[in-house]
């Protein structure tokens, strides 16, 4: 098993190395300067363009910048913002909780509603409810996210007012940041109101972000399920007189499974990438924000830093799956 | 659990949990438009920084607000040399600094600060100089490394700046915000830590709001400084709340989420006007949006084609379309509300057919092809650019000019269209102390007409050239003002840009809202505010 | 074939999707004719009019028109066009490239192999949209990058394919016996490895679109695709944006087309994968 492990680690590494030399040479390539872009229409004096230019190493040739930055990269520095001069690490840690935050609770909603909808298409195979399932399911997965983020705002804030437009919580409420999760903090700060709008302002993007996720779990666990309920051992189970609910749930569902943990493991990508276009229409400040705000003000540091952590987290992520899937299916360790 | 939850209750302390008890204490929420970029106005150029830090610094001098008139801060009064050269500051005594988690201030403001506060932009040997980055972009667009002898201390709470030569707005200078002051004190303190950056993270000042937190693109908390000087703030707590999109900031508005709000969308004034809980205030904005014709590039270069163009494209559906009320047409660069605009000039009349028969006698009869440039971002000047853009390129057709709409990345925009590379660009201007000199010179003046300039006409005409070099050299204003209006009127006749509009600013706010004032310079100021 | 048709009429949904299909693929041929306007001709005396069921429409305006007075059905039609062509183009410039960088992996093996394969991963790491942002942040907005961009970031999936595929048929007897009959390597390549293993790819490529489309939208949303005046769907929906709250027309029709177009070539594929490979059938 550690051999195992090993192996797909260092079959990571070239993988590491390519990503950070592809986010470098990607990110330098793009036209405009991040020491322009901050200038307005006033403009700004040469010789102060070119020393901040030397104050963040932009006038040295590319590759001495790379290898400038992969030195810092094994130092365990990002850098530091050209815009706020934060490091890049300290905006990432201070954003990120609310990406996760927004991401499990999709991820959750998503498991929730997916899996039980996916099981009762299974059992019900063939029947009206498993084809309009599977409609609403295929649409979906067909969703531009981006828009349905603007029509469920357009629908439940501005009509109905039934929700918050935007952000994560109230500002008339304080909320100390302490685990950076809205939530906890929230609950943490003791006010109920706080809370309450916490999980307000969490329906509409944990909706919209999960929706892609739900609509391919409910499918994955009905094929799933289709072929476990189809195998010899459950039709021993119901031979043997056990309830069809219990059979479904516990001898069925657990073996379907494996293959949909599979899917939502890997999703995690697919999710950070949803997360981006989310949190960009509901201003959530969290990473994928932070990034589309990098891109516009050419915050080298920052997206670079930026997309070598996100890219991280997915390996980290694949990693994990493989893993687990190799400890769960001993065939796969050859 | 309990128990350590209600004792960090209590060492967070005072007045930080207010907030959750939002009956007794009275919480302004502001819905600004963006995140600042730091928490130090001498580093920052964007209106949005300066906003965001404007409840934590003190300066030597402020604008009285709603004017551009200065008062004394924390200088309580000053004297002026004979020769205009030598500014002497006398400093008022009872400013204290606020506090945080690092820095409980030993002692009051004195000229220590002072000097280290113009040092630090001023000096490259101060040992904060280099700290987040330096770049003190206003200090050197006020020339002030050219024109500052010496800053010296008198004593305790007397400095005394000293200038290479007079200059009358030096003052007005000194009331903008990147001439805050910061604490010395907290400065050794945390060069001590190891952190100086700190400085431009955690701010501490002399204002009337101590900073409390910032949560990057969601707020910033301010609470009341009980230890102020001068007149206390009304509100116990002030929260920024950052929204980029107008509309939910008008959506929090409406929700009563915040009080008080950024500019609205045009498309939204009807709406706001009648709503009876919301009150609109407006004021004309200090600035100029433009089409500019690139003067150097043919056919550009023939003055029938760029009058032609400024008959071709119809301003008022442009003023309809985009800004909805929220600007007036320009006939002039300057707008209506700086001294020496010139009444009489008459704009150019919306005539395709008359726009045609000049562009025939320039020699295209049948139009020609060019590149209409716009914007990828909204400006105060202009909400929308590619809108703007696509109605220009509707007319323009009808004229038989055919223009591709062209648009870069802010930064990469600006720089090529400094480059003379467009055929026409769109572009504007917004001015910092109203003086017109500040629109006609870097805007339509033959040195920023080089490549690389700053002119995005590249306008370079000798008669009017002579006439704005003349107005920025003598100091009356009466007879500097009859020399700019003749210099709008060859400016008129040469037609180098299609002047749209000056646009209008407009502050939404909750009728329980009382005491704010805005002020021309379109900055944002809550010390006087307090709801109902 | 007669088969292939049973297999898939079978199937309600991929039925449905193809008619949708052919209603899209004719609006977008014929859209000149279809469309009652031009795209991108303003009539200034009707901004924001609201489609002819509400109160204020017209028949003029069916779907009433944008905040500069352009008809929305009109746009809609010609974006149709523009789908169907950003579908095409990103399908063929990944297929192509995947085909040549699969087979060359697959044929090459050793270093080759193991290089491409790696890149591909490298690109893979990446959330795809994020990559196809900065790509096109590189390469400058507009429809044809934001092409390229998506083209790029859809590569791997058909890499990644055609790889596989070729090896498993490279493992069989014709192969070997082609081999020493003496046929080239690119003969080998294309005509006797390739043909065999087209049906994923076919299922593969007719799923792409939908994902070229969505990709597409998405980056012309965030205004970096096709640019004003143009009317792709996404980028109409970026100019909606200041205006969804008054005129829900301008915003809720863009994105219906984007969802029906997607569905049509989620449910066709679907249908198609089914009735090519039963064994995928689930």
């Amino acid at each position: 098993m550690l051999r195992f492990f090993l192996r797909r680690v260092t079959l990571i590494l070239p993988t590491f190395i390519g990503v950070t030399l592809a986010s470098f040479l990607l990110i330098h390539a793009v036209p405009g300067d991040p020491i322009e872009v901050r200038v307005g229409e006033h403009g700004i004096a040469p010789e102060r363009l070119a020393a901040l230019r030397h104050e963040f190493g932009l006038d040295q040739p590319l590759w001495k910048q790379f290898l400038d930055y992969e030195t810092q990269l094994a130092t365990g520095h990002l850098g530091t913002s050209t815009v706020t001069h934060a490091p890049v690490w300290d905006e990432f840690l201070s954003l990120f909780p609310a990406t996760v935050e927004l991401g499990v609770c999709a991820m959750i909603f998503a498991l929730c509603i997916g899996l039980p909808l996916g099981v009762i298409a299974a059992v019900r195979r063939g029947t009206a409810f498993d084809y309009g399932l599977m409609g609403i399911s295929v649409t979906g997965a067909s969703m531009p996210i981006f828009w349905w983020g603007l029509m469920v705002i357009l629908i439940f804030s501005v009509t109905l007012g039934w929700t918050p437009v935007s952000g994560r919580v109230s500002d008339m409420f304080y909320v100390e940041p302490w685990s950076g999760f809205m939530l906890i903090d929230a609950w943490y700060s003791d006010d109920e109101g706080a809370v309450r709008s916490a999980l307000s302002h969490l329906v509409l993007p944990t909706i919209v972000l999960g929706t892609i996720p739900l609509a391919t779990i409910a499918r994955m666990t009905r094929s799933a399920m289709l072929e476990v309920l189809g195998e010899d051992f459950i039709r021993t189970a119901r031979a043997k007189g056990l309830s069809p609910g219990r059979v479904v749930v516990v001898h069925a569902l657990r073996n379907a499974l494996i293959p949909v943990v599979t899917v939502v493991g890997l999703q995690v990508g697919s999710l950070l990438g949803g997360a981006i276009l989310t949190e960009t229409i509901f201003a959530w400040p969290g990473v994928g924000h932070w990034l589309v705000e990098a891109i516009q003000r050419r915050d080298y540091p920052v997206l670079q830093g930026g997309t070598l952590l996100i890219a991280v987290l997915v390996m980290a992520v694949n990693l994990g799956v493989d893993v687990t899937y190799g400890f769960l299916n001993p065939r796969i360790r050859r | 659990m309990k128990s350590t939850r209600s004792l960090l209750a209590a060492a967070a302390a005072i007045g930080l949990l207010a907030a959750s008890a939002p009956a007794q204490a009275k919480t302004l929420v502001y819905c600004s438009e963006g995140s600042p970029e730091n928490f130090n106005p001498m580093i920052n150029t964007t209106g949005t920084t300066f906003n965001a830090n404007r409840p934590v610094y003190g300066r030597l001098v402020d604008f009285k607000p709603g004017t551009t008139e200065v008062e004394a801060g924390l200088a309580e009064k000053w004297t002026v040399s004979e020769d205009s050269k030598t500014f002497t500051f006398n400093l008022r005594k009872n400013a204290k600094w606020h506090s945080n988690k690092n820095f409980k201030p030993t002692r009051g403001f004195n000229a220590d600060d002072v000097i280290f506060s113009f040092e630090r932009q001023w000096k490259d040997e101060n040992p904060y100089h280099k700290v987040s980055g330096g770049g003190y972009d206003y200090f050197a667009d006020m020339s002030m490394p050219s024109l500052l002898e010496s800053i010296t201390k008198i004593d305790d709470y007397t400095v005394k700046f000293v200038l290479k030569k007079p200059q009358a707005p030096f003052l007005a200078n000194l009331a903008m915000d990147f001439a805050a002051i910061q604490s010395k004190e907290y400065a050794d303190t945390l060069t001590k830590l190891g952190k100086p950056e700190l400085i431009d993270q955690e701010p501490i000042g002399t204002g009337p709001f101590e900073f409390v937190t910032y949560v990057r693109d969601a707020n910033i908390r301010f609470k009341r400084f009980e230890a102020f000087y001068g007149t206390k703030a009304r509100v116990d707590t002030l929260v920024y709340s950052i929204n980029k999109d107008p509309a939910v900031r008008l959506a929090k508005l409406r929700a009563n989420e915040c009080q008080i709000s950024f500019g609205p969308l045009p498309a939204d004034l009807p709406s706001i006007k009648a709503d009876k809980n919301l009150v609109l205030l407006q004021q004309s904005g200090l600035n100029i949006g433009y089409l500019a014709l690139n003067n150097l590039k043919p056919p550009f270069t023939d003055v029938r084609v760029r009058q032609a163009i400024n008959m071709a494209i119809d301003k008022k559906a442009i003023l309809d379309a985009v800004y909805q009320g929220a600007g007036t047409p320009a006939k002039n660069l300057i707008p209506p509300t700086l001294w020496s605009y010139n009444t009489k000039v008459e704009d150019y009349k919306y005539d395709p057919a008359a726009a045609k028969k000049l562009l025939a006698e320039a020699g295209f009869p049948d139009g020609f092809e060019t590149d209409l440039w716009a914007m990828p971002v909204q400006r105060p000047y202009n909400p929308d650019a590619r809108r703007v853009g696509e109605l220009m390129q509707s007319d323009l057709a009808k004229v038989g000019i055919k223009t591709k709409i062209v648009s870069y990345e802010w930064g990469e925009y600006r720089k090529r269209v400094q480059n003379g590379e467009h055929g026409m660009a769109q572009l504007g201007w917004t001015g910092d102390n109203g003086d017109p000199d500040n629109f006609f010179v870097p805007l339509a003046g033959c040195a920023s007409s080089r490549i690389g300039g700053g002119s995005a006409s590249k306008f370079c005409n000798k008669e009017f050239e002579a006439l704005i070099q003349k107005a920025s050299e003598i100091t009356n204003q009466s007879e500097r003002a009859k020399l700019y209006e003749q210099a709008q009127v060859i400016m008129h006749r040469e037609a180098p840009f299609f002047l749209i509009a000056h646009s209008v600013v407009f502050v939404p706010m909750r009728t329980n809202v009382t005491g704010f004032k805005m002020s021309p310079l379109g900055t944002f100021e809550f010390t006087n505010v307090d709801l109902k | 074939m007669r088969q292939l048709w049973r297999g898939f009429s079978e199937n309600r949904g991929a039925v449905f999707g193809l008619g949708l299909l052919v209603v899209l693929i004719f609006t977008a041929i014929f859209a000149d004719v279809v469309a009652p306007f031009s795209p991108i001709d303003q009539f200034r005396d009707s901004f924001l009019t609201p489609p002819v069921w509400q109160e204020g429409g017209s028949w003029t305006y069916v779907l009433g028109t944008d905040d500069v007075g352009r008809d929305m059905l009109s746009r809609l039609i010609h974006g149709a066009r523009l789908s169907i062509l950003i579908g095409l183009m990103v399908v063929a410039l990944s297929l192509s490239m995947g085909t040549v960088l699969g087979l060359a992996a697959a044929f090459a093996g050793g270093v080759v192999d193991v290089l491409i394969m790696r890149v591909m991963d490298v690109v893979l790491v990446f959330p795809s949209i994020l990559l196809a942002i900065v790509i096109v942040a590189i390469l400058g907005p507009g429809l044809f990058n934001a092409m390229i961009a998506v083209s790029v970031v859809t590569l791997p999936s058909y890499t990644r394919l055609v790889r596989a595929s070729a090896l498993s048929e490279l493992a069989r007897d014709y192969v070997t016996a082609t081999r020493s009959a003496g046929a080239g390597t690119f003969r080998l390549m294309f005509s006797t490895v390739l043909p065999n293993c087209a049906a994923p790819l076919i299922v593969q490529a007719s799923l792409g679109f939908s994902t070229a489309i969505l990709d597409a939208a998405a980056l012309g949303f965030l205004g970096l695709g096709a640019q004003p005046p143009t009317p792709e769907w996404g980028t109409m929906l970026a100019g909606a944006l200041q205006y969804y709250q008054r005129a829900w027309w301008v915003l809720t029709f863009p994105g219906l087309s984007i969802l029906l177009t997607v569905l049509a070539f989620n449910l066709f594929g679907d249908g198609l994968r089914d009735a090519l490979d039963p064994k995928l059938k689930r």
